[in-house]
């Protein structure tokens, strides 16, 4: 479904991607690991368009991402949940969930879009009572789950969540965990995650690709993950400040 | 020795290269802003919440300004006037001034301290906490829904202020001619109708089109174009005022030399 070959990315001098293998198969979550600034968000920014790779090809469904005509119908096989949720301030929850519904190509009459931002709501356990608040009343982990409804609410192919679980309490990582998993089953999408809370990884993932240095260190099923003996993966599991990855001290 | 003479000229170069490179970015980026005002699809609501926020709520801040510094302005040439018995040019002076330089300066001004500050900081804002991002992976081009609506609402409500301030300052002027300085006020309002000439509000009115322009287009700028973190947002806010401020002083420059030089 999503490939990546030999992706390339630097921002002057700083090279964050240095050659980067991919492949997701349709219906599979993929989590991808590894430590901050390691080029996670970078990849998933690629994939977007929202970056250029300086070299190597990035394709979806077998189509390369450079050619795509319509960018508008490429991107509406996509649904993203921001790390910040990155809710817009100036519109209503339920305006941010039915964005995508109420202009461009998916657009439909606004009672209907605002059906199905309450029910999208719902389905990420809010209320109909928190549709007309703004994003700033809300708690961080009410953003996420708005943030989740909007991923989800013109039905996408694939869904891509980064650090879903930052900045939330455990119960509340456990429950988005839990309901990521649970939509991305129901709905059969494919799906990227981003993350460096591995109670996520082992809630989310078939498979786990690890990225280290701008390259897959360590690619396969989460139930392979524990057993691997890559030195590298192992100390990331564990959390090790001991180990081949420089730590700063 | 060579250094001693090649590097300040290198740095010098560099410099130069810098402020061409920062025109062009601007140059297409102003471009890009007119191409996606033209042509579909347009974001009505936001062109409607533009225009509020442009140009609605910009009327207090005008007409205060305006009122005031028509006052200020009589009080000047009656004072400056008596010294060679000129006292009675006053309302033509200020009619004058304010349509032609101060009213058209003095709102682009305000834009760019009111409009241009709150445009850069809530779209640098939202560069940062990555909601331009969002809108991309939501199909919507930021320059379509972010920019074209400011900018565009900035060409058309900005001449309307000018318009207003126009007035309310040659009315500071009326009122303080008459009530401390001993005008006539009929004669006072006939002396500026008889005096303005549809040039003078043209070009008002046109400046007041080109100052909307660069202070919505500045203030887009630098938030699309902000660093990270709140330093980022202020830096970005910072910059888009300065430059709006100092390109709409020029701008004002310019035209008033292609309307006016002979």
């Amino acid at each position: 479904m999503i490939s990546l070959e030999n992706v390339h990315k630097a921002f002057g001098s700083k090279e964050i991607l240095r050659g980067v293998d991919l492949n997701v198969a349709r219906g599979e979550s993929c989590v991808i690991i590894g430590g901050s600034g390691t080029g996670k968000s970078v990849t998933l920014k690629c994939i977007l368009g929202l970056i250029s790779p300086d070299q190597g090809t990035i394709k979806v469904g077998g189509e390369d991402i450079t050619a795509t005509g319509d960018r508008d119908a490429f991107l509406a096989r996509f649904g993203m949940l921001f790390q910040g949720a990155a809710l817009f301030d100036s519109l209503p929850v339920w305006q941010n969930v039915a964005f995508r519904l109420l202009r461009g190509s998916l657009k439909r009459p606004k009672s209907e879009a605002r059906e199905i931002a309450i029910e999208k709501l719902r389905r990420v356990g809010l209320g109909p009572d928190v549709a007309d608040l703004f994003p700033a009343e809300l708690s961080g982990g009410m953003q996420k789950r708005v943030g989740l409804a909007r991923a989800i609410a013109a039905d996408p192919e694939i869904i891509f969540f980064d650090e879903p679980t930052t900045g939330l309490d455990p119960i509340m990582a456990g429950v988005i965990n839990e309901l990521i998993r649970e939509i991305v089953v129901e709905m059969g999408a494919t799906a990227v995650t981003i993350t460096h809370d591995m109670t996520s990884v082992r809630a989310i993932a078939d498979k786990v690709a690890m990225l280290h240095r701008g390259k897959i260190r360590w690619f396969g099923p989460v139930a392979e993950m524990d057993s691997a003996d890559d030195p590298y993966l192992k100390q990331f599991i564990t959390g090790s400040a001991e180990g081949p990855i420089e730590t700063l001290r | 020795m060579t250094a001693l003479v090649t590097r300040p000229l290198a740095a010098l170069g560099a410099m130069v290269l810098a402020a061409l490179a920062s025109v062009g970015r601007v140059a297409m980026f102003a471009l890009s802003a007119f191409r996606h005002i033209i042509t579909p699809p347009f974001y009505g609501r936001e062109f409607l919440h533009a225009l509020m926020t442009v140009g609605y709520l910009s009327l207090p801040v005008v007409g205060l300004t305006a009122i005031f510094t028509g006052g200020a302005l009589a009080l000047q040439i009656y004072a400056g006037g008596s010294r060679f018995s000129a006292e009675q040019v006053v309302p033509q002076i200020v009619a004058l001034g304010v349509v032609r330089e101060l009213g058209p300066v003095m709102v682009g001004l305000m834009m760019a301290a009111r409009v241009t500050s709150s445009i850069a900081a809530e779209i640098a804002t939202m560069k940062v906490t990555e909601q331009i991002d969002a809108l991309v992976t939501l199909s919507t081009d930021p320059m379509k829904y972010l920019t074209a609506p400011r900018v565009f609402a900035g060409l058309v409500t900005v001449p309307l202020l000018v318009a207003v301030g126009d007035t309310i300052g040659v009315f500071g002027g009326w009122f303080v001619s008459t009530q401390s300085l001993g005008f006539n006020p009929a004669t006072y309002l006939k002396n500026t109708i008889d005096f303005l000439e549809a040039s003078d509000i043209i070009s008002s009115l046109v400046k007041g089109a080109a100052f909307g322009v660069i202070a919505t287009l500045m203030g887009c700028y630098f938030g699309m174009n902000s660093g990270r973190g709140a330093q980022g947002v202020g830096r970005a806010t910072k910059s888009s005022v300065v430059a709006a401020a100092v390109l709409i002083l020029a701008a004002n420059f310019l035209l008033t030399q292609a309307f006016f030089s002979t």
